[in-house]
């Protein structure tokens, strides 16, 4: 049986889930271990059912920055064996090793690896990032009993089917440090299969952690796949990942305008703009509206040195923000944030389809969006 | 002339009780089925002229009348129906082609009441369409693959220019109906009705009166094989240019409006004498090839200035996904299919009933195809052809269309019964007529009323079916086949439609 199947057990069309988001950034840069963040996503404990938990840690691996750092779950040793001899033909690897874990409250984990390296020279006229999600999507789909988790530099994925305070555990993340840290708890609705089908997901250095249903989810995975995208795991999370993936690095539009992609504005709303306004985001609906993301959702989604919440334009989902000096935190719960900083600068509900940004290197929160949303 | 061996049809019940003769079924038929006897003082009625289209019966101040299928009938017989032997005897008589009208009535055509649509419970939750913002609003013409946008000191602006796109504030426009076939009160109902609600009709091929020239907004103008009345203010007026291949109900063969029908005004807008007959060739006489069609497509925009979209109808046929794909490779903004129930104002009825693919099925194979070859987003799809209800509207975006044309559903609103007589050229409703006196039954205002509140009351139900589906904008339910499940249909079935079955 292949992972696919072995996360969808029911051949659900859609996998659906809902969940708990938390994400901890320092605008400084500045690294920071897994105290504040598994605190925080345990306190919402109640939101998940305990058939998954994850994380991405960014600024994890200072010393491969350059490198490409896959994680790879494996079913056996066999399919181990045969990743390996093709990945030893594909890049120039720097390190392999077993990702350390110890006993915890968790069930059935893969065999987890993480290997550093760069695609071996003079392999194809394509980019590296390319070359790279296109050997990804191959290991993937191939062997039916590996799962590449993780593939940007200097950051990972560790993630699982438990709660997410015991994956942290079972995965040792008191060991890490990293300036940009997203969490997820998660409530599938379906029988949880295996560990690759937690959160977050990830591509390149693109994570998603994701609360809701996508509504327009069909719709959406097959204007995707039009554009070459392949869609195995049935979740919206992917068909999410897969729409940064697009719209950010490849048609390198900015985040704001993501945004506006993936949760318009209203048509009434469009109509008030100015000329100027009104021709870009009616040309943005005009040319995206399969990527409108349409059904309740709350998503925090994290790249090098970016941390973006948005949730669906009428906002079906929860997400709250806060600062406290150089830390931007974005989370399903308010509650979750006091817990590890009771003395916020500032605290406040981001209105529906309104991204909160924070780059690093601006100790401020981007422009339009903090002048308009509520303090509470 | 033979003896015709047809019993009537109908049948005319009149309760004589009841009945004041007024003599407003005289009057209001057009086929002289009801006559007055002035010694008995009695209303009469000749059976045989009856085609059962009602405007007796609803016109009758005494509810008097009812008509009834003629209880004399053949011999139970599944292969050799009444409807077989009628047209056999037709023939017979005539040595002719059956004519009729409409489209056809065949079971099993129809693929729409088979798919069920789908709602929330739980996991998502529904919108209250009287609550929340419920978007209809749809774009018809070719989209980039992706957009430039520059980011300046005031912000983010775009850079990419798209083509010629129509809005539209329901993604339902009102199919092609030529000035000729119907009368000119029914093309103002349609134009004035489309103009407020904020949408399209189509002219089809007979060209478009001058006094509609102030709708043009609101107009697609057909350019077919006959080129009636194209010229440069006749394209000039309108929103976008429809090139007509063919027509669902009659794929492959042309048009003859006979020359009773060319009046003056007739002759005026479609620029040929009066009195002369109309003939509209099976092909477009300078189309033979997809290459062919290519500069067609280039010669109209370079006569629009590239400010119009260009569309390009075709019926729905055996290798519709391929055509509709070099349609779009061709250059046409805007493919528009039209199924095998498609109506029509005439024609041969062994062409209606047999020629032809059901819309259901194209517009899923040629979404499917337009996706694969990675070019779906360079032509809006509008499928047309049998839709009903905006149940109907919703499925087959769902399948994948970006909007629909109906034209039976708009006649209906205006008085049509699908009597399927609409060659006769007598329409006693007023809508398929040349004959003043007739077409006077329309009254313009009126039309324009029903018509809107038909568009209003199809909006309305859709925001709630798109509600009960948790979504609020209509892009996200294009191509969102996971919205439907399907019944009784087979694996083929379900696999050229990319739907699940109900359960699964």
């Amino acid at each position: 049986m292949s992972i696919w199947q072995l996360n969808n057990p029911h051949k659900d069309p859609k996998v659906i889930d809902s969940c708990s988001l938390f994400g901890m950034m320092d605008l400084s840069g500045r690294r920071f271990n897994s105290k504040d963040p598994v605190r925080a996503i345990a306190n919402m404990h109640e939101r998940g059912n305990g058939l998954g938990g994850g994380f991405a840690v960014y600024g994890l691996y200072p010393e491969f920055e350059d490198d490409y750092a896959l994680h790879i779950m494996y079913l056996d040793m066999d399919t181990k064996k045969t990743v390996e001899t093709q990945l030893e033909k594909w890049f120039d690897i720097i390190k392999s090793e077993e990702v350390p874990s110890r006993e915890a409250n968790v069930s059935d984990p893969p065999i987890v690896w993480r290997y550093f390296g760069q695609p071996k020279r003079g392999q194809r006229p394509q980019s590296p990032d390319d070359y790279v999600v296109e050997r990804i999507m191959r290991i993937n789909t191939e062997t039916g009993r590996a799962y590449v988790f993780s593939s940007g530099k200097n950051m990972a994925v560790f993630k699982g089917v438990g709660y997410p305070e015991d994956i942290a555990d079972f995965f040792m993340l008191e060991e890490y440090q990293g300036y940009l840290w997203t969490c997820h708890g998660r409530f599938p609705t379906n029988t949880p299969g295996w560990w690759g089908g937690a959160h977050p997901f990830n591509i390149l250095d693109l994570t998603v952690v994701h609360n809701g249903e996508i509504s327009s989810y069909d719709a959406n995975r097959r204007y995707l796949e039009m554009l070459g995208y392949n869609c195995t795991m049935q979740t919206d999370t992917e068909v999410l990942a897969y729409a940064f993936d697009l719209l950010m690095r490849k048609q390198h539009l900015p985040v704001e305008v993501v945004a506006n992609i993936l949760a318009p504005r209203l048509w009434s709303e469009i109509e008030k703009m100015n000329e100027e306004q009104r021709a870009l985001h009616t040309a943005l609906r005009q040319t995206y509206g399969s990527l409108l993301m349409n059904g309740p959702f709350s998503i925090v989604v994290a790249e090098s040195g970016m941390m973006i919440g948005l949730t669906d334009r009428i906002k079906l989902r929860p997400l709250v923000a806060g600062t406290k000096g150089n830390t931007l935190y974005l989370s399903s719960e308010e509650a979750a944030i006091r817990v590890v900083s009771p003395n916020l600068d500032r605290c406040w509900t981001p209105r529906g389809g309104e991204p909160v940004i924070g780059r690093i290197g601006k100790a401020k929160t981007e422009g339009i969006l903090l002048q308009e949303a509520t303090v509470c | 002339m033979l003896k015709s061996y047809l019993y009537p049809e109908y049948y005319v019940e009149r309760d004589q009780n009841k009945c004041i003769r007024c003599k407003v079924c005289l009057r209001q038929c057009t086929y002289e089925t009801h006559r007055y006897d002035p010694e008995d003082d009695v209303m009469l009625s000749d059976h045989e002229k009856c085609v059962n289209c009602q405007r007796c019966v609803v016109f009758c101040p005494t509810r008097a009348l009812t008509i009834r299928k003629n209880p004399v009938a053949y011999r139970e017989n599944q292969n050799w129906t009444q409807e077989a032997i009628f047209d056999l005897k037709k023939q017979a008589e005539t040595g002719g082609i059956v004519l009729t009208g409409m489209g056809s009535g065949k079971p099993n055509l129809t693929y729409f009441d088979r798919l069920l649509l789908n709602a929330s419970q739980v996991t998502n939750p529904s919108i209250d369409p009287l609550r929340e913002p419920m978007e209809l609003v749809t774009f018809l013409g070719a989209k980039p693959n992706a957009i430039e946008v520059d980011q300046g000191p005031n912000g983010t602006s775009l850079k990419t220019d798209l083509s010629p796109q129509l809005r539209l504030e329901v993604p339902i426009m009102f199919s092609a109906m030529s000035y000729g076939a119907i009368s000119f009160n029914v093309h103002e109902g349609l134009a004035r009705s489309a103009s407020e609600f904020g949408t399209f009709f189509n002219t089809g091929e007979g060209g478009l009166d001058r006094r509609l020239y102030k709708y043009g907004k609101n107009t697609i103008v057909q350019v077919a094989s006959g080129r009636f009345g194209v010229h440069k203010e006749y394209l000039d007026v309108a929103a976008a240019v429809e090139i007509k291949i063919g027509q669902g109900a009659k794929p492959g063969i042309g048009g003859h409006l006979p020359g009773e029908k060319v009046t003056a005004d007739i002759s005026q807008t479609r620029m040929i004498p009066a009195g002369t007959d109309a003939l509209s060739p099976a092909p477009q006489h300078d189309i033979y090839s997809i290459e062919d069609l290519a500069q067609l497509i280039y010669a109209l925009k370079e006569a629009t200035d590239y400010r119009k979209p260009v569309s390009v109808k075709i019926a729905a046929v055996h290798n519709v996904a391929a055509i509709a794909s070099g349609i779009v490779r061709a250059g046409a903004d805007i493919v528009a299919i039209d199924g095998v129930r498609g109506a029509t104002g005439a024609a041969p009825k062994v062409i209606r009933d047999n020629v032809g693919i059901p819309i259901e099925l194209a517009i899923a194979s040629v979404d499917q195809r337009l996706r694969k070859e990675g070019i779906r987003n360079r032509a809006a799809i509008v499928a047309a052809g049998g839709i009903r209800s905006s149940a109907d509207v919703v499925k087959i975006i769902a399948l994948g269309a970006d909007a629909v044309y109906i034209a039976t559903a708009a006649l209906v609103a205006m008085g049509c019964t699908v009597c399927q007589k609409c060659h006769t050229g007598k329409c006693p409703w007023g809508i398929a007529t040349m004959d003043p006196y007739i077409a006077k039954r329309i009254n313009p205002d009126i039309a324009t009323e029903r018509l809107v509140n038909l568009l209003r009351g199809w909006s309305l139900e859709m925001k709630e079916m798109m509600g009960g589906m948790g979504i609020n904008a209509i892009e996200s339910l294009r191509g969102n086949r996971l919205a439907l499940r399907g019944v009784s249909l087979t694996d083929a079935e379900l696999k050229i439609l990319g739907v699940r079955l109900a359960g699964d």
